[in-house]
């Protein structure tokens, strides 16, 4: 139990480092899918059925869709470059 | 010497704990003001998590109450499940709300470089004032020649 705990724990924070310095902006939407998705598991094995269910509907499906959706109206050439150094 | 122990719970308050540091960094050092966006994601994905955790106990089973179940057991606190169940709505609302601000600042601006949106609103602000523009505060080997370049 506690080995899955802990690579659960490992595949959330990796993605959380990914959202940061990935290059690719789209990467950076789908790595924040993937911290909630964890989350989600984190929520259901510390017995929180109901937050895990808000969890998984609103915070990454919603939320992922949301900012999907923005990044495609900003532009994904605008928004490139790991720290948008190379913008414009 | 004290040493801490491997426990689930541990392992969990680490997470937690580092996920939100981690978005604090993104958003206290990136430029880029959609990845600012996605650093507060993860600080509200950790404030979560560590709300929720605050709330565990050891042996606890889901506040719910089915029909066999006995007196004395052992729950977790459902305040801050219903606490979270509501911030985790409310993030969604912030993160619409904020990449609705980062539509303007495109749209205005012309770029999502933090750097310069702040050195076109410095110039902007510097314009209605009828003043020179100070240049901007992370380029101060600039500032001298900005000031004596303009007027």
């Amino acid at each position: 139990m506690i080995w899955v705990v802990a690579l659960i724990v490992c595949i959330m924070l990796v993605a959380a480092v990914m959202v940061l310095f990935v290059p690719n902006m789209i990467a950076a939407v789908v790595a924040t899918s993937v911290v909630s998705l964890a989350l989600t598991a984190i929520f259901a094995i510390v017995k929180a059925p109901d937050v895990a269910m808000t969890e998984a509907a609103i915070g990454a499906g919603l939320g992922s869709l949301i900012l999907a959706l923005g990044l495609k109206r900003l532009g994904f050439n605008q928004t490139g470059g790991s720290q948008g150094e190379e913008n414009d | 010497m004290m040493s801490i122990e491997v426990t689930i719970e541990n392992i969990l308050y680490f997470g937690a704990i580092s996920l939100s540091l981690i978005g604090l960094f993104g958003m206290m050092m990136l430029q880029n003001v959609f990845r600012i966006l996605l650093s507060l994601v993860l600080l509200e994905a950790g404030a979560n998590l560590l709300l929720v955790l605050s709330g565990v106990r050891i042996g606890g089973v889901a506040p719910i109450i089915t029909e066999g179940m006995s007196a004395g057991v052992v729950m977790n606190d459902p305040v801050p499940q219903a606490l979270v169940l509501t911030a985790i709505v409310i993030g969604v609302g912030i993160q619409a709300l904020a990449l609705a601000l980062i539509f303007r600042v495109k749209r205005n601006y012309g770029t999502l470089d933090l750097r310069k949106i702040r050195e076109k609103l410095e110039k902007d602000i510097a314009v209605s004032n009828e003043v020179s523009a100070p240049g901007s505060y992370q380029a101060p080997e600039k500032l001298t020649e900005s000031t004596g370049a303009n007027q």
